[in-house]
């Protein structure tokens, strides 16, 4: 549900999450049914109603402590917070933003760079084949994590089961993925 | 008849019995399942955690080749490819700006016209009338439905049953004779896509939620979502380490429980795919010695 | 030829920031039939209403336009000046500059021009004004009392004791309302039946007021002072005059498994039934829903018992006819039930109660004589999980007030809790703790620092059962949104208070407002907060919008000593704007030609059909009649005669259309 865009006044960072999400967040009232629904709540440096509090003041300092953070990176989208919050403050979007804009201005969180790293083996993959070949993921994602080792106890069993494909499957628009990408996430 | 199908990723490879199963069950109800031409991948987590604009377009290009393919209805039986491309067309279609935007990108037409159905609705509307006519073996089992995130949230967007305590598989698993259990962690997270990359933290999700199911008498747990299957099924090592307990209760496709239930054999399914094996008892001589 | 004076406010500056009020003056002296204007900066007030007194002897005055703010606001006051200096009031105008001119737009010439033309417009008008004379009416002095608990009770006593009389009719078998259902009352924990239950009986015995209960009302016709109310007396299966009380009736009926209502379904009650043993009056009702001799149309071992056989089966509601001058609404509210959260188990779980049945559990004559115990086993708690906020404050579910009461009780629930199970733990979920009353700051820190309630500031995500507890999950926000969770053996949700049931389709029988939460509206949220835009019609309670027992009573007593006010005169005034067909002398009598279709179109049932006869008696004419007495002066009817045979007085055709000629000619 979008907000009302009439009171942006000026570039703060409410205005800012504002223009970006269609979220006002002088709406939370603190209340915390967020974090407490939240899954991965013990694993976050600042649970959803801290990351809405770091906003809401408006401080410099606290936005940049939040793009670092790990808290963006271990949400999981798996919208609860949305689903119960009483003000309707799409947070799930929030984090997207903030993951988008933490990643952009080179300010991810060295504990999660093994998350973003996931992510971008597997957009590699799109971006190459069109479609996700497991393979090339995880081989991708040991290479950017020289973790060598992880999982790989599974990869027998995967192939046993004919779960795992050897040779990628491409689609016929290649092109066109690439000139998607071109223009989004890869836009110089 | 012939209804679109968006298999989805997983669907291809690491999750390949789910799309065998839902092909077999269609195909036992005259349903011609057909893939959209050419999809691609619909961005998954990955792409709207790091890019709006590139996770509005990989949708888009999929509903957009559906719709030149004359597709009126589409079945994605994933439920994270569902929640993507629901969401995407419905944002947009609320601002013809960021529509105008993304057609731009994709360099293609598009309408926002195809009707995006989840495995649930599809059941709904092509199988479960049709069903009980078609049960040769009773899924006489305890089972707990596990809906996870995706289908039902957020529901102001997708509007599909009930974000708490939903009851739509429950009731499709009833058909086929299950006694479908009333249990706490129907719609909690599994642990999403930190399987690879917070193995532990899957652990730990998964595993409180197969404790509450077992805890509660069910013998099989029924999912519709390939990420949950994997979590739950693959990542079984993890979970058992992380609870402290081997737990050996089987995780099963709907589509698989339907298609056990109406006599597809077991390899069609794809059962022999799973890493927990499904074992589950025989029940008719347990009934007929009751009866006795 | 007219002698209008016109008299321009500045307002302060609500009028002269945006219009010059000196040339809009100086610009209608000029209009043809104005004898005199003239600006001032605040003709409301004292000097300002002198300086029009004096104008009207000194000039000769014919007529006013006070062009100043909306005649809502001071057309009493300006017509009182001109009345004081023996100007017919409804001589004067009220040209509004303000809401209609000055507060709408900026400061141009255009705006003045405006100004100009408005106040030309009324000009016009007022030419064509007649003097008009106020109707008298009677004043019947019975008020109706529509609700029977605390705060009816309040107002009855109130309006009785003024020397009036009062009928007062309650929908439940007995008066009492929600707080007869309380087990102690904050702040000063005082036994709550102990206190009502004398009023009760006051209000029963008390020679002015006459108490219906299991009544309702079925319709209401009239007009301040000349009300009609009919009643609707719902059978109650017993003759009240022969029946003395005795209560065998209740123990012998064998329908015993009822959910009580008065007990929140914590306990049963019998289909012949008193529904608390201090009820007022303490006579049975048959709830014909669930007696045998009504569905299976066996039994009736209640009539083959009774001593002095006072069941009578079979009987017809009794529909009463009442003439009262005013009413008073308490119908009080209710509370959202535990099945409204999914998040909390929709009501699954029987261990997950409303505040409301907290009072029960702790009420020494409830379902379990006052100790604490788990619905589902019986078992006492040995810690409770209290969540506040549950459904208001919560725009997602649709609630978006403050529901006011809930923070004193929980900590009165937490107190009582901690003073009956010395070792329970006692756990309130809250966002606020709004205790702003006097006294109420103190007894809720007592709640905390002396009987040890661990408050947790933080919101409840899910409430779910596992192995006979409730698993309580929530947060701490004062910690880092820690999460906090709980295995609790109760769960205690303070649920919204909402309007109660039927509020919609009472309002609507009353004509009078509501709001979109369907609570009553005030006429003003300051300055008029316990009467309703409905003449004669007031408010009382918790119909209003949720609050404690302190408040009702408060506004109970407002309501009465506005009664007591209305009918401390034999006669009221109406005002002569109301709407007349035309008659005329023979052979025409009246241009109405019968088609009577303003009658059903009328709002307030205003108009009648009227025979002319002749001397002997002869009819000649049939012809539309509007009641003087009840018309409000809508103009409806007016607007919908094809014959164009009815005026309104103070709009006529003449009037209005001089106002928009005068508006097109520049």
């Amino acid at each position: 549900m979008h907000d009302s865009h009439e009171h942006i006044e000026d570039n703060g960072l409410k205005a800012r999450v504002l223009k970006g999400t269609g979220v006002n967040i002088a709406k939370c009232y603190q209340c915390g049914k967020c974090s407490a629904g939240c899954p991965v709540n013990t694993e976050m440096d600042f649970p959803p109603s801290v990351v809405l509090r770091l906003l809401q003041t408006e401080d410099p300092l606290l936005e940049e402590k939040l793009l670092r953070s790990y808290s963006i990176w271990m949400c999981v989208t798996c919208e609860m917070c949305y689903g119960r919050c009483p003000m309707e403050i799409d947070i799930p979007k929030i984090m997207d933003y903030l993951r988008e804009r933490s990643l952009k201005e080179n300010k991810v969180n060295p504990k999660a760079k093994n998350i973003v790293k996931f992510h971008k083996a597997f957009l590699d993959s799109v971006n190459y084949t069109g479609r996700l070949s497991e393979l090339g993921l995880i081989a991708d994602y040991k290479m950017r994590t020289f973790n060598l080792f992880q999982d790989v106890a599974l990869a027998p069993k995967m192939i046993a089961r004919g779960k795992l494909h050897f040779i990628p499957e491409f689609i016929k628009g290649t092109d066109k993925l690439k000139s998607i990408f071109s223009k989004t996430i890869n836009k110089k | 008849m012939k209804i679109g199908l968006y298999p989805g990723c997983s669907l291809k490879g690491g999750s390949r019995e789910y799309k065998e199963s839902v092909v077999a069950m269609a195909k036992a109800f005259d349903i011609q399942l057909e893939e959209i031409p050419d999809w691609n991948c619909c961005g998954a987590t990955a792409a709207h955690n790091l890019n709006h604009e590139l996770s509005l377009s990989l949708p888009a290009r999929i509903l957009s080749l559906a719709e030149q393919a004359g597709m009126e209805t589409v079945v994605v039986p994933c439920a994270a490819c569902y929640s993507r491309l629901t969401i995407v067309q419905h944002e947009l279609n609320e601002d013809e700006n960021l529509k105008k935007k993304v057609v731009d990108i994709l360099e293609m037409p598009y309408k926002g016209t195809v009707k995006v159905m989840n495995i649930i609705q599809f059941l709904q509307h092509y199988i479960l009338e049709k069903l009980p006519a078609k049960i040769v073996k009773p899924f006489d089992y305890k089972v707990a439905c596990y809906y996870g995130c995706l289908l039902v949230r957020p529901h102001g967007i997708l509007k599909f049953d009930r974000p708490e305590d939903p009851q739509t598989m429950d009731e499709a698993m009833k058909v086929i004779g299950a006694d479908a259990i009333d249990w706490a962690f129907k719609v909690e997270c599994c642990g999403a896509g930190m399987s690879v990359a917070r193995t532990d933290v899957v652990g730990r999700l998964s595993g409180g939620l197969i404790k509450d199911a077992v805890d509660r008498g069910a013998e099989a747990i029924i999912v519709a979502c390939p990420m949950c299957h994997s979590n739950l099924d693959m990542r079984r090592p993890d979970i058992n380490k992380a609870m402290g307990v081997n737990f050996d209760i089987p995780v099963i496709y709907i589509s698989q429980a339907i298609g056990m239930a109406i006599g597809i054999d077991a390899e069609t399914l794809g059962l022999h795919r799973h890493f927990v094996p499904v074992d589950l008892p025989e029940k008719e001589l347990k009934t007929q010695m009751e009866e006795k | 030829m007219a002698r209008i004076g016109v008299f321009v406010c500045h307002c302060g500056s609500n009028i002269s920031a945006t219009v010059d009020c000196e040339k809009v003056a100086a610009v209608a002296g000029q209009f043809p039939g104005v004898a005199y204007s003239i600006s001032y900066k605040y003709m409301c007030s004292d000097p300002g209403q002198t300086l029009i007194k004096e104008a009207i002897k000194e000039h000769k005055l014919d007529g006013l336009v006070v062009a100043a703010c909306s005649p809502r606001m001071h057309e009493p006051t300006f017509r009182r000046a001109a009345a004081e200096a023996g100007l017919n009031p409804y001589l004067c105008e009220m040209a509004n500059l303000r809401e209609h001119c000055s507060w709408v737009h900026d400061k141009t010439e255009a705006t003045t021009n405006k100004a100009i033309d408005i106040v030309r417009t009324l000009v016009e008008k007022v030419k064509r004004n007649t003097p008009l004379f106020p109707i008298r009416v009677p004043v019947t002095k019975t008020a109706l009392v529509i609700g029977g608990g605390v705060a009816g009770i309040q107002a009855a006593l109130d309006i009785a004791n003024a020397g009036n009389k009062v009928i007062m009719i309650e929908r439940d078998p007995s008066i009492g309302g929600h707080m007869s259902q309380l087990s102690e009352t904050f702040p000063t924990l005082d036994c709550s039946q102990c206190i009502l239950t004398p009023r009760m009986v006051e209000v029963a015995q008390n020679p002015n007021i006459t108490l219906y209960t299991y009544a309702e009302l079925e319709s209401l016709d009239g007009f301040i002072g000349n009300f009609k109310a009919r009643i609707r007396k719902k059978d109650k299966g017993i003759d009240e005059k022969t029946c003395t009380g005795c209560g065998l009736c209740c123990t012998k009926c064998p329908v015993k498994k009822i959910p009580s209502e008065f007990e929140q379904n914590l306990g049963f009650r019998t289909a012949i039934y008193v529904p608390f043993p201090q009820a007022v009056p303490n006579k049975p009702v048959i709830d014909r829903k669930n007696c045998t001799y009504y569905i299976k149309g066996k039994c009736r071992v209640c009539e083959k018992l009774c001593p002095t056989g006072a069941i009578r089966f079979d009987r017809e509601d009794e529909i009463i006819e009442v003439e009262v001058g005013a009413v008073v609404v308490a119908t009080g509210f209710e509370i959202l039930d535990t099945d409204f959260f999914p998040e909390y188990g929709y009501g699954k779980y029987k261990d997950v109660i409303t505040g409301m049945q907290f009072e029960r559990l702790a009420s020494a004559s409830g379902p379990t004589q006052g100790e604490i115990k788990r619905p589902s086993d019986g078992q006492v708690p040995k810690k409770i999980v209290f969540i506040k906020c549950a459904g208001s404050r919560d725009p997602a579910k649709g609630i978006e007030y403050c529901s006011k009461i809930c923070c004193m009780y929980t900590a009165k629930h937490a107190m009582l809790y901690k003073h009956k199970v010395h070792d329970g733990e006692a756990y309130v979920f809250y966002m606020d703790i709004r205790t702003a009353g006097k006294n109420y700051e103190e007894f809720s820190r007592r709640a905390i620092v002396e009987d040890g309630a661990r408050y947790i500031r933080g919101r409840v995500s899910k409430v779910y059962e596992k192995n006979g507890k409730l698993i309580v999950s929530g947060v701490d926000t004062l910690l880092n949104a820690m999460p906090v969770e709980i295995e609790a053996d109760m769960v205690v949700l303070a649920t919204a208070g909402i309007a109660g049931k039927g509020a919609e389709e009472l309002a609507q029988k009353l004509h009078i407002s509501y709001d979109q939460n369907k609570f009553f509206s005030e006429a003003h949220p300051k300055l008029k907060p316990v009467e309703t835009n409905t003449a004669g019609i007031f408010l009382a309670g918790a119909c209003h919008a949720p609050k404690d027992i302190p408040e009702s009573v408060a506004m109970a007593s407002g309501t009465a000593g506005k009664v007591a006010c209305l009918f401390s005169n034999d006669e009221l005034t109406r005002e002569p704007i109301i709407a007349e067909v035309n008659r005329f002398g023979p052979p025409l009598f009246s241009t109405c030609v019968g088609c009577y279709m303003c009658i059903p179109v009328c709002p307030y049932q205003a108009i009648e059909k009227e025979q002319i006869k002749d001397r002997s008696g002869n009819v000649i004419k049939e012809v539309a009649f509007v009641n003087p007495g009840l018309c409000q002066g809508c103009g409806t009817c007016v607007a919908l005669c094809r014959s164009k045979s009815i005026e309104l007085h103070g709009y006529s055709n003449n009037q209005v259309l001089a106002e928009v000629v005068a508006l097109l000619n520049d």
